[in-house]
């Protein structure tokens, strides 16, 4: 069992949860992945931390109430535990020597970005970090980016609630344009890393995604994670999860995140209902 | 555990009984294809003795042979013979830690069965049965009448296992009775591997799997669950900072084969290690009161002829699928599937579409909608004897279906490799371990299908077996 030892919400929907798992917070490295089980009776879900402490023994996930398990997740308490905490899996990101770099993050991608970003400044690299949501309420790390020894943070919103009003691909395009990149690297939903991709690509940048497919064991078993890279079949969970953005076939990956939502809405409409009378 | 005699006793000269083979009681077809609780339903202790009896209790048992961990079959028969069912158990498990498991899914007839004499003339003697029914009878007993091996003295050495599957645990129960500690390392929530996530719950029930596991507990093996060694531990990381003496990797099967045609990325095309993952580890069958979904085709269509295949199919039914088709592109004398599993499948209305390939997937709107494929025939015999199945040209037809599952095996994991350069790997990346399991990392051995490739639980078994013996002299030599 894996005891939550801090909990914090983050907006309306996503949420932050501190877990103590001494054996694989010594091996986190940016850019990896957990499996987790809720119960006895839940699915293996993959999650990305934003955080981890190799000496105090924990891992930060941030997550959104999504389906039925994020929703479970986000009921449980500092107290409760999970029942599975397995990893870290997949390749980390390269973050050594990448140059001159943006980092961007969308949403609850931001979680991986800021390690990952992180990692890279540490490492001697110029990061520009875009950080990404559709309103002020659903922008999340921003403090803690600012803490980071990066060349500069740019925080964009749908709706211009906070920083400025635009889409995460403007400024990734005006860093293009001015030949600042060596690199770029998109974590986000599909649709924004396609865009992104899209924008790196006019100008010839090379652009890293971060894929989240949806994954059953998280170790090469299934296939359940299999993404089109340059017309070739990659598992996500030990190829990747880092891709080459410019190969990915992202209609197809998000074709496949969907093919079980109407089961997810109507397990996740089924808890809904149970907690309504619990409480 | 009662010390074993083997020496005969006197006893008046028997008379082997002459009825025919005992057949194996089983579920209604159209019962058992809408659940999925056991298909056989095992002997009762009539069967049981009256089968038991029909062993010849040859003076060489070429049947002890045929079993790759050599059990002594003849020896456990005659307890069953003579009543003496809890000394029955105790000869099974001197050398076979799983029987109830493997009498249930073992290929008996190419082993054990295919060697015994009666097998010349008429049927076998029903071995596989009568295991499983003593494993049974062990498992029916309270836990303190249970059959628990004798464990040695504690050796002081340690060893830590990679994968809890059968060749895991064979090897854990074997290093157990020579006295080590053992520990091992289950990536997945649920010991058992390949019992446990793969083969369905209506040919192996899972607490059977969790009972006989529960019995390597006893004898003091640690099971700890969430390690994935490769990712959470490396090799020498086990080997240097967590105290283990030696290593034994058993990490099972790897990373599902397509087909390599298009359309394969479409929504409701899985690997069968997938599908029976969700299935039988996961529990989707039960879905939403466990919630991982599965994709319930209405026609499905499964791709392979292996016992992989038979299992996918099978478990497609019991879903509710309308139709299920079986495409192989030999004919069904080739198919590798035990011929049990494949008349299983035909009673329970799965279509065999023989001598037919795939060619491409076919799709709408992301989802399956059907899957083109071709006739083929057979050609000449390859170097394997196994006659090359070659495409008719223009025989091309549409198989209407909404659920493609593929069951053509696995190719290597890379996850420990990956993680420990050192380690010799194979042409096609399986760990490189020779007879006895050892690799050319000290103190390292590997053994069951990250060696072989796709294989049989008791193969699995029995490397797992093999290393532990190498592993217990690898160890008394470095004490020296």
């Amino acid at each position: 069992m894996f005891p939550i030892i801090r909990q914090r919400q983050l907006s309306e929907s996503v949420f932050e949860m501190d877990v103590e798992a001494p054996a694989v917070a010594r091996k986190a490295k940016a850019g990896q992945f957990f499996m987790l089980r809720v119960d006895e009776h839940g699915e293996r879900i993959p999650l990305t931390f934003s955080d981890w402490s190799p000496s105090d023994g924990w891992i930060r996930f941030i997550f959104m109430r999504v389906g039925k398990t994020t929703h479970q997740l986000s009921h449980l308490v500092v107290g409760d535990s999970l029942t599975d905490v397995v990893g870290p899996l997949g390749v980390p990101t390269h973050v050594e020597g990448v140059g001159r770099v943006a980092v961007v993050g969308g949403g609850v991608g931001a979680a991986v970005a800021y390690p990952v970003a992180r990692a890279m400044a540490e490492a001697g690299s110029d990061v520009t970090v875009i950080l990404g949501a559709r309103n002020r309420e659903l922008l999340i790390l921003e403090d803690e980016f600012r803490a980071l020894p990066l060349k500069e943070l740019v925080v964009v919103t749908d709706d211009g609630s906070a920083g400025r009003r635009a889409l995460v691909t403007e400024p990734l395009k005006e860093l293009c344009e001015a030949s600042a990149l060596d690199h770029s690297m998109a974590i986000g939903p599909a649709i924004m890393m396609k865009f992104c991709a899209a924008t790196a690509r006019e100008f010839g940048v090379p652009i890293t995604v971060s894929l989240n497919p949806i994954m059953v064991d998280g170790t090469g078993m299934c296939g359940a994670c299999r993404v089109s890279v340059a017309g070739e079949t990659k598992f996500g969970c030990v190829d990747g999860p880092d891709f080459d953005g410019h190969a990915v076939d992202f209609e197809e990956l998000m074709s496949r995140q969907r093919v079980y939502s109407d089961l997810e809405r109507e397990a996740d409409a089924d808890f809904s209902r149970e907690c309504s009378c619990h409480r | 555990m009662p010390p074993v005699d083997d020496t005969p006793a006197e006893k008046p000269r028997r008379r082997p009984s002459r009825a025919p083979r005992t057949p194996m009681p089983e579920r209604d077809a159209s019962e058992r294809a809408r659940d999925f609780a056991e298909v056989s339903l095992g002997y009762s202790e009539e069967q049981a003795v009256a089968e038991a009896n029909r062993c010849l209790q040859c003076k060489n048992p070429t049947c002890i042979e045929g079993c790759p961990v050599n059990i002594d079959i003849k020896s456990f028969i005659a307890r069953i013979i003579d009543g003496e069912y809890a000394a029955g158990v105790a000869v099974l498990k001197q050398r076979n830690a799983l029987p109830a498991a493997c009498g249930r899914v073992c290929p008996q007839e190419e082993q054990c069965e295919a060697s015994c004499v009666l097998a010349r003339t008429k049927e076998p003697v029903a071995i596989g049965r009568l295991e499983r029914w003593l494993g049974d009878f062990d498992l029916a007993c309270d836990l303190e009448h249970r059959c628990v091996p004798e464990v040695g003295e504690p050796s002081g050495a340690s060893v830590a296992v990679v994968g809890s599957g059968p060749s895991g645990l064979a090897c854990a129960g074997e290093l157990r009775r020579r006295g080590h500690a053992v520990t091992v390392f289950e990536s997945l929530h649920a010991p058992g591997g390949v019992l446990t996530y793969g083969i369905p719950e209506f040919r192996l029930p899972k607490s059977i799997v969790q009972a006989e596991i529960e019995m390597l507990r006893v004898m003091g093996v640690e099971v700890v669950t969430d390690v994935v060694v490769g990712a959470t531990y490396t090799l020498d990381e086990l080997l240097a900072e967590e105290g283990f003496d030696a290593v034994f990797i058993g990490s099972g099967a790897g990373l599902p084969l397509f087909l390599g045609i298009p359309g394969e990325n479409l929504n409701g095309v899985y690997s069968a290690n997938e599908f029976l993952t969700r299935v039988n580890l996961m529990k989707a069958y039960e879905f939403p009161a466990y919630d991982t979904p599965v994709w319930r085709g209405r026609k499905v269509a499964v791709v392979g002829g292996g016992n992989v295949a038979m299992d996918a199919a099978r478990t497609a039914k019991r879903l509710g699928a309308e139709e299920v088709f079986l495409v192989y592109r030999r004919s069904e004398e080739e198919m590798p599937a035990r011929r049990e599993e494949v008349h299983h499948a035909q009673q329970e209305g799965i279509e065999f579409k023989m001598l037919c390939s795939p060619l491409e997937i076919l799709g709408h709107d992301g989802f399956v909608t059907g899957m083109l494929a071709t006739r083929m025939e057979l050609g000449e015999a390859d170097a394997s004897g196994r006659r090359a199945p070659m495409c008719v040209v223009g025989s091309e037809f549409v198989i209407d279906c909404d659920t493609v599952i593929v069951a053509l095996g696995t190719k290597a994991n890379p996850l420990i490799a990956k993680t420990a350069p050192d380690l010799a790997l194979t042409r096609r990346g399986y760990i490189a371990a020779n007879d006895h399991g050892a690799t050319n990392k000290p103190g390292v051995f590997a053994g069951g299908d990250i060696v072989t490739g796709s294989a049989t639980v008791i193969l699995a078994m029995g490397a797992g077996k093999k290393a532990a013996s190498a592993i217990d002299r690898w160890l008394a030599e470095r004490r020296g």
